[in-house]
């Protein structure tokens, strides 16, 4: 493992960085934890709000099967141990959002025990150095109901619409020391919630949200007091409020002063964390095992069912692509890391496949080459996403066989499929009827270079005499006489065979 | 384990109970004899005794992840769930002003 060298430059000496992350992922779910409301984001207020929901007198909490599920999956693609015995309780504190005074999560026995994480440091450098990052507990639990206060003059209005939603808690251990390593760690664990499909891992609508514990010492030294800031949304956020909060620290202790243990807000357009005076007793939670309901045990059956129906996670995918497919260390990392993008490659992958009569392997780094640089290319340049409709796999594959084969230059492939998602049409009809296609007919691309031979006899001269760099001039010349359609391959071996 | 008026008073309010100082007063004795009853059975040695969360067998039932099977434990009743709101408007609650 390698140490990080991240450092704050203090007046009296450098400081390095403690983090820990409490991830809060919203589990995918058709209902709600404990009742049968809809999740679904972007409802009207209140609309998706049952009496359980709403904390009504006599409600009783029925657990979901899918969140237990979902989260036991994220266990194991996570390598932790999956607790088969694990409990509810009441976590207790007053606000609007929270209409029965306490949240329903898992204190004393969670879910799912000690993990792990593998973070690539450096996502653009395959060779970069990989650290561990350990994952506490991860535990179900409630959200609570959104506040909005800039509707009406005196009043805040409360929507309780995600109260309830099923959320995952993800506790890491105190592994990361810097802003990229947080950062790091954020993406990856999004990768792979998304993989698993446990969680949509949209940070923007709130799926995914982090609170990030911070806390500043001597390198090597004994751990300093930590804050924790709240509600971070974005990858972006995690590393500025680190960044912030560390300084922060650092410039109080070397003052004299002492780091308070508590809670703080970001605030994105100061840039600043304070505190959130209000939460002064917000570490009194009084926690107790919920009386409405019993243990929540899991069979073996009920853990082996949930390893069956994991998907191959990113790093398996990853290594598989070096291996079997012989990518780049590059190729595979950036292919592997947003599952979306994996699975449109593997589509591909096996239309092309079929389409050239080869192996996989074979045309792996072609289909590679095209989806990662060249295809997203020609969408950005048309201002058109990788979901077009017009953009199938059945058109890519007969667009990279063309080139394959020979019959269509790069050039021109890029031109086809540009006419392709335009307008849909089929790509080697495109080919034909735009006269998109080289020729690697030896007789005419022949019959061309004797006649520019002829006409310039003085520079064939000067070649044979051993000025090399001419036979770029002579190729020119031919592309140009072909009008660029010709294979510059054939070419170039017509050229060497008869300038010999 | 016991217990002195600061400490009710700091329950009280974490609870967000009102008691004034004479109620806090006759609760101090009051919470002292129950944790001592506690305590009391906390002289039985249950080492190696599972916890009981039952007294009868039974296990947790699970849902299944379907909105409004059940119209009683479902969605869409917000006129139901607004009904006894102080204030409601436009389909929120309406609270005092809380904001960080």
């Amino acid at each position: 493992m390698t140490e990080s060298t991240y450092r704050i430059q203090g007046a009296t000496g450098d400081w390095e960085v403690v983090i820990g992350l409490e991830v809060h992922a919203q589990i995918t779910s058709n209902a709600k934890l404990f009742s049968g409301a809809s999740t679904e984001f972007g409802a009207e207020p209140n609309t998706q709000v049952s009496l359980v929901d709403a904390a009504m007198p006599g409600m009783l909490p029925v657990p979901n099967q899918e969140c237990v599920r979902q989260a036991v999956r994220t266990g194991l693609a996570l390598n932790a141990e999956i607790h088969k015995y694990s409990r509810f309780d009441r976590k207790n504190y007053f606000y609007a959002d929270l209409p029965q005074g306490y949240q329903i999560s898992q204190l004393y026995h969670p879910i799912v025990g000690e993990g792990v994480i593998e973070v690539a440091l450096d996502e653009k450098d395959p060779d970069s150095a990989v650290k561990e990052i350990g994952v506490e507990r991860i535990h179900i639990e409630q959200d609570a109901g959104k506040l909005m206060h800039d509707q009406h003059p005196t009043m805040s209005y409360v929507d309780l619409n995600r109260s309830g939603v099923a959320l995952m808690e993800i506790v890491s251990r105190p592994d990361m020391r810097s802003p990229v390593e947080a950062g790091a760690y954020v993406k990856k664990l999004r990768s792979i919630l998304r993989y698993v499909g446990s969680c949509d891992g949209n940070m923007e609508q709130g799926s995914m949200r982090a609170d990030v514990n911070v806390s500043v010492r001597r390198p090597g030294g004994e751990l300093g007091i930590r804050t924790e800031t709240k509600n971070v949304n974005s990858v972006r956020f995690v590393q500025q409020v680190i960044e912030i909060e560390a300084n922060r620290q650092v410039d109080v202790l070397e003052a004299g002063g002492e780091i308070v243990q508590e809670t703080r807000l970001y605030d994105p357009d100061r840039n600043e964390t304070r505190s959130m005076r209000s939460k002064e007793d917000a570490h009194d939670y009084r926690y107790f095992p919920d009386p409405d309901l019993l243990p929540l045990e899991l069979t073996d059956d009920f853990i082996a069912d949930c390893k069956a129906s994991l998907p191959e996670l990113p790093d398996a995918k990853r290594k598989r692509y070096e291996s079997e497919l012989g990518l780049t260390a590059y190729n595979a990392a950036v292919l592997t890391a947003e599952a979306e993008t994996a699975r449109a490659f593997e589509v591909l992958l096996k239309e092309t496949a079929a389409k050239q009569g080869k192996a996989e392997a074979d045309v792996a780094t072609q289909v590679a080459n095209w989806s990662l640089s060249i295809a997203p290319g020609v969408q950005k340049a048309l201002e058109v996403t990788a979901d077009h409709e017009n953009n199938t796999p059945a058109a890519n594959a007969a667009i990279l066989a063309m080139v394959a084969g020979g019959s269509v230059s790069g050039g021109q492939a890029k031109e086809i499929y540009e006419i392709v998602l335009k307008t849909g049409r089929d790509a080697e009809e495109i080919a034909d009827t735009e006269g998109l296609k080289q020729t690697s007919d030896t007789g005419a691309i022949e019959a061309e270079i004797e006649k520019i031979l002829e006409a310039n006899a003085d520079k064939v001269e000067e070649y044979r005499g051993g000025k090399d760099k001419l036979f770029g001039f002579f190729v020119g010349q031919t592309m140009k006489a072909m009008q660029g359609k010709a294979n510059p391959q054939v070419v170039n071996e017509l050229l060497k065979k008869i300038l010999g | 384990m016991s217990v002195d008026s600061k400490t009710v008073k700091k329950i009280a309010s974490l609870a967000r109970i009102h008691m004034d100082d004479a109620e806090v007063e006759a609760l101090v004795p009051e919470l002292n004899n129950i944790l001592g009853w506690v305590e009391q059975l906390g002289e039985v040695d249950v080492s190696g005794v599972e916890p009981m969360t039952a007294v009868i067998p039974n296990k947790l039932r699970l849902r299944d992840d379907v909105i409004n099977a059940d119209p009683l434990t479902g969605g869409g009743v917000r006129d139901k769930v607004l009904a006894n709101a102080p204030v409601a408007e436009h389909g929120f609650f309406g609270v005092p002003k809380v904001i960080e």
